[in-house]
């Protein structure tokens, strides 16, 4: 019963956000906001994860490369690992972390303290005017990022590799190349692009509905973190059973 | 005029409101008063459209609110103003930029014009060479202030007050009573004021009405409250020891 109250309450949620905004320039300017907010802020962590998680992905194959197995493949399943699940589902779950809670604590802190009422009050359609910002922003940054992120990842396995001289540059350059297939790219970006509407309005759902004070501002939160990682987990599951096999 | 006509609202079981009407008055500031959770603020959400009401109807100046679609209920928004109790500031913008709001969302004035226009409203409330603060560096009145500034900055036909004291010292309070009571006459609205503080009520009103457990239980001015058989609305209004000193005078 509750999943479907839900369901049905974030149906109609989304059917308010995706209105025509009432003024394109005030519009355009909180898009670029939260573009900042959502996108530039989130570089520095998105970075720094890719780096560490590339080098760990380098050193770990390593370890298993022996014998039989051609030194190349620390290079191809560094590619394989970061280009279809690391980049394009973990850093969106890192990301539901950072951006889902900042998402739900405003507008939940947004809620309580009648600010979205003083919205609706203006005439102002308050779902579409605090939510469709935010997702747009996700859908046009979190695809940028998660490309920079497997970019760093690939650069920081090829930098252990040869600082630690698990591989020779050559090998893994080609463990980069071989069986390289260019869907691959596009199944993540297109996961990415779901799991980023998913992020935003997931939590833009549990801020914009919560009722009561800090305690309920602080429980959406966690909710809207703990939603989102649920729902991207499954929708990824469900979308790698229909863009991959 | 703002007019309920049998308004009924219930969440789940519970009615709270039950076959309401009112009538609020041009120019005039109408109070509406009632003990914490006897339905004064449903009753005020259900006015402005924050709730729907189960039954009834609310008419602004002859118009059913509750039969209009969306994009009427906008045009009826932009003629009201509302101060909420909190202030309800938009807490990343400054005080300027919060009065400039609705003019940037809805109105056709040029830049220069908005400016002019956040200048004459901070004059308005006394808060001249404050517009560049952030809300959070005000004191409670003068958010207070702030949120009356941004509700007649669209120069609203319908002013609605969410108990604009709380929270407040004596002495402020005057200064927003008095504040409501000026801006109610020099623009001719129809303001309508939530509170249970009855020296704002004895100040302030012109009309009032007590609302007690979902039901409008009087309906008057302020020296007919004061000679009033209602037993419920005198226990509310003799709640005090410096009322009841008052009264035994």
């Amino acid at each position: 019963m509750g999943i479907i109250f839900h369901i049905g309450r974030y149906t109609r949620f989304i059917l308010r956000v995706f209105r025509k905004p009432e003024n394109g320039p005030v519009f355009r300017r909180s898009l670029v906001n939260e573009m900042t907010t959502i996108g530039t802020n989130s570089v520095g962590i998105v970075a720094l994860l890719s780096l560490f998680m590339g080098a760990v992905m380098c050193l770990q194959t390593a370890h298993q490369v022996s014998g039989w197995i051609p030194v190349y493949t620390i290079g191809f399943t560094v590619r394989q690992t970061m280009i279809l699940e690391f980049s394009p589902t973990l850093i969106p779950v890192i990301l539901a972390g950072k951006i889902g809670s900042n998402i739900a604590s405003q507008l939940g802190t947004m809620r309580v303290t009648e600010q979205i009422d003083a919205l609706e009050i203006m005439g102002i359609n308050s779902a579409g005017f605090l939510t469709l910002p935010k997702i747009l922003a996700g859908i046009i940054c979190l695809p940028l990022l998660v490309i920079m992120s497997m970019f760093l990842g690939l650069a920081s396995g090829a930098g252990i590799a040869y600082v630690t001289g698990v591989s020779s540059m050559a090998d893994f350059q080609y463990g980069l190349q071989v069986d390289f297939v260019s869907y691959d790219v596009i199944y993540a970006l297109i996961k990415t692009t779901i799991f980023s509407i998913i992020i935003t309005s997931v939590s833009a759902y549990h801020g914009y509905h919560t009722h009561g004070g800090a305690l309920e501002v602080a429980k959406s939160s966690t909710k809207a973190v703990v939603y989102s990682v649920v729902i991207i987990m499954m929708s990824n599951l469900i979308l790698t059973k229909l863009l991959l096999t | 005029m703002i007019e309920l006509k049998n308004i009924s609202k219930s969440f789940g079981e519970h009615r709270v409101l039950k076959n309401v009407s009112a009538k609020f008055h041009k120019g005039k500031v109408n109070f509406i008063i009632g003990r914490s959770g006897s339905g004064k603020s449903v009753m005020t959400k259900c006015t402005v459209g924050l709730l729907e009401p189960d039954e009834g109807q609310v008419l602004f100046d002859g118009r059913d609110f509750t039969l209009m679609n969306q994009r009427k209920r906008k045009e009826v928004h932009k003629e009201i103003g509302m101060l909420f109790q909190g202030g309800a500031l938009f807490d990343s913008m400054t005080v300027s930029e919060n009065i400039k709001f609705p003019l940037k969302m809805f109105s056709e004035m040029t830049d220069q014009e908005m400016d002019v226009r956040v200048v004459d409203c901070l004059k308005r409330v006394m808060l001249e060479g404050h517009g560049d603060k952030f809300t959070g560096e005000l004191s409670g009145g003068m958010q207070k202030r702030v949120g009356i500034a941004r509700a007649i900055s669209m120069n609203p036909k319908y002013l609605f007050c969410d108990e604009p004291n709380s929270g407040l010292d004596p002495q402020t309070a005057i200064v927003i009573d008095n504040l409501i009571i000026d801006i109610t006459r020099e623009y001719g609205m129809t303001t309508v004021v939530v509170s249970h503080d009855m020296n704002s009520v004895i100040e302030a009103s012109d009309t009032i009405h007590f609302i007690h457990e979902g039901e409008i239980a009087f309906e008057g001015n302020n020296a007919e409250m004061m000679v009033s058989k209602s037993e419920t609305l005198n226990e509310f209004i003799y709640a005090s020891k410096l009322m009841q000193k008052l009264r035994d005078r």
